[in-house]
């Protein structure tokens, strides 16, 4: 019974937090983390035993989700395919964060002389669009997961840096941090302990976001044959079965891209709520609290010009 | 104005200088030389292999290589195919109307639908509002290969209307063609400018001297058009430009989903064949559209904003 009520709070508060969608997406993100961790027990086949009697076989009490051309099993195969699906993404947004946070931080606290050079390689980095330096890495070093996720790490880093920059060096003007100074707290210590717990929610909301975007590249690319390979179960990869299309037979293709949509789809929400904004987080110039949309027409003090900031 | 031009004209140069240096040196430290993809898994004999080496100049230092390269480059001949004899010129020749038309396509579908939903969205508040944001929080999760196998299910296999892959002859065929491979890419883009498109013009709104014209009495189409959608207009600029980029980064998987004979479908071919010449010069034009693109919206911002002109010339 007191587990019980615990839970109930627990969950009264996320759903303060997250509000309804941000909950849904929570859920829905939860149960694809659990499956892809427990997928040996999950899944009711093994992902890669070809029966060419169910080939192309629709749904039924065997297949839950029909079979694709050689007869594997695709539920199962979608089970398996979220653990390639999730581990490369999750791999991406953890090195660029690793290397992110530490650079913008250093640039938002020195400012001047280390903010410029460290702005300038970010600029030069977010002018490559990520998909062009994987494929670049991919003809350098062969077709693999590991230079896809190496190339799309470093495609990220500004992604995440320029936004944890700009979150710091709001917090870099406030009183506190003065006052920290004050008293003789070293740099370090009050960015990494002051500083970076209180930008928390924007760092992990972004994160989230990153992720999605992260696993839309990486899925890209086992798409065309540069990341994943073909018999390795993987969502990317079983959008590519472009012969099961062309005869009509649209479920092997179809489940795994709409899975990969409502993955992302729900990453988004849920990082959009976490970090207490509206999305898209990288095209906004500035973040600003918006309260109900009842306020249009309600004059709000706002005098900077919107041109300046526009980039 | 001429001084901002020069300006970002020097940045553009100096970025496209840096990238060629990273594209072609990165290209041969690869491991395997360039050479054993000629020869494929026959073992030539060692003069066989520096005969072959010496023909691809493959002896020389790689500045020396480097500086053949470039002035090759800048006089038109961008070298050999190691794989099909072809100049590379001719094979990226070939490629690169389709790619155009097809990111023309594109961009004028998202122009249109995108901006076209965000301003309903922005003036509309409500339900129109509720179902442009609901609509695009769902396509901006929407990658063009899902869409494109989407798309070939139901529009190419089932309806029949379109074909599943490769284009037509002449522009009429061509266009047929090119239909389903620029909506794929368009889904994602224009939810992204939608919600651009439709932020900006919501935070003009908001502004005091747009209220000001609206309580003297002034037309509602005339305080939209000159006061609302000229201010809003520099992020969507912004948007538009580095959406065209991200489009250009999108017809790798597109043209190859497919099958259009384009500059995308080339870089893939030409990764998985391990032709370096062919991927260095897709690579540098891929970068060059990218930062024209960019570049183009810089500019095109100075024209539509006075402020911002001076504020370029001065810097």
């Amino acid at each position: 019974m007191k587990a019980g009520h615990l839970m109930k709070a627990f969950f009264t508060r996320t759903y303060g937090q997250l509000g309804r969608s941000g909950t849904v997406a929570a859920v829905f993100l939860a149960v694809v983390l659990l499956v892809a961790l427990a997928a040996p027990l999950v899944a009711p086949a093994d992902p890669n035993q070809a029966n060419l009697l169910d080939a192309y076989a629709g749904p039924s009490g065997s297949h839950l989700l029909g079979a694709d051309g050689i007869g594997r099993d695709i539920l199962s195969r979608l089970i398996y395919g979220s653990r390639t699906s999730l581990l490369g993404p999750a791999l991406v947004v953890g090195v660029a964060l690793l290397i992110g946070i530490p650079l913008a931080l250093a640039a938002s606290w020195y400012g001047g002389l280390v903010d410029g050079v460290v702005a300038r390689i970010f600029d030069l980095v977010y002018a490559l669009p990520g998909l062009l330096l994987a494929v670049l890495t991919v003809a350098l070093f062969g077709p693999g997961l590991t230079p896809a996720v190496v190339a799309l790490s470093i495609a990220y880093i500004p992604f995440l840096a320029r936004i944890v920059r700009a979150a710091a060096r709001q917090q870099r003007v406030s009183p506190y941090v003065d006052a920290l100074a004050v008293q003789g707290f070293g740099a370090v210590r009050i960015t990494v302990r002051h500083i970076l717990r209180n930008i928390m929610p924007v760092v992990v909301g972004q994160a989230a976001i990153a992720f999605g975007y992260a696993l839309l590249d990486l899925a890209s690319l086992s798409y065309l044959g540069l990341a994943v390979q073909a018999p390795t179960p993987d969502w990317g990869v079983m959008v590519s079965d472009s012969d099961a299309l062309l005869k009509g037979y649209w479920l092997p293709v179809i489940a795994p891209g709409v899975l990969i949509v409502l993955t992302v789809l729900a990453l988004t929400v849920l990082g959009a709520r976490i970090s207490g904004e509206k999305p898209p987080g990288y095209l906004r110039r500035a973040r600003r609290q918006r309260t109900a949309p009842a306020a249009v027409g309600a004059a709000e003090s706002n005098d900077k010009t919107p041109v300046g900031a526009a980039r | 104005m001429g001084r901002l031009l020069l300006h970002r004209l020097g940045g553009l140069l100096t970025t496209l200088f840096l990238s060629s240096i990273l594209i072609f040196g990165s290209l041969y430290l690869a491991p395997g030389s360039p050479e054993n993809v000629l020869f494929g898994n026959r073992m030539p004999s060692p003069a066989v292999r520096a005969a072959v080496r010496h023909r691809l100049h493959l002896d020389q230092p790689l500045p020396v290589r480097y500086w053949d390269w470039l002035t090759g480059v800048v006089h038109g001949d961008l070298g050999t195919s190691m794989v099909t004899g072809q100049p590379v010129a001719d094979r990226i020749g070939a490629g690169l109307g389709n790619t155009l038309l097809l990111v023309l396509m594109t961009m004028v579908l998202v122009v249109v639908l995108g901006m076209g939903m965000g301003l309903a969205a922005a003036l509309l508040p409500g339900r129109v509002d509720g179902a442009v944001s609901a609509l695009t929080s769902v396509s901006v999760t929407v990658p063009p290969f899902v869409a494109s196998a989407l798309l070939i299910s139901v529009f190419a296999v089932k309806a029949g209307w379109f074909p599943a892959s490769g284009i037509g002859d002449g522009l009429g065929g061509k266009l047929d063609g090119l239909v389903l491979p620029a909506v794929a890419m368009a889904v994602i883009s224009c939810g992204f400018l939608a919600r651009v498109t439709r932020n900006a013009v919501r935070e003009q709104l908001e502004r005091e001297h747009v209220q000001t014209a609206l309580v003297r009495g002034l037309p509602r189409t005339t305080v939209l058009r000159s006061h609302v959608l000229r201010n809003a207009m520099p992020p969507i600029i912004t948007a538009i430009g580095l959406l065209t980029a991200g489009t250009f980064a999108s017809t790798l998987v597109v043209e190859s989903a497919f099958a259009v004979p384009g500059i995308g479908q080339l870089t893939i071919q030409s990764v998985a064949q391990k032709d370096f010449p062919v991927v260095q010069a897709v690579a540098l034009m891929l970068v060059a559209a990218f930062v024209l693109c960019n570049a183009a919206s810089d500019l095109i911002q100075a024209l539509v904003d006075p402020r911002l002109r001076e504020a370029g010339s001065s810097s």
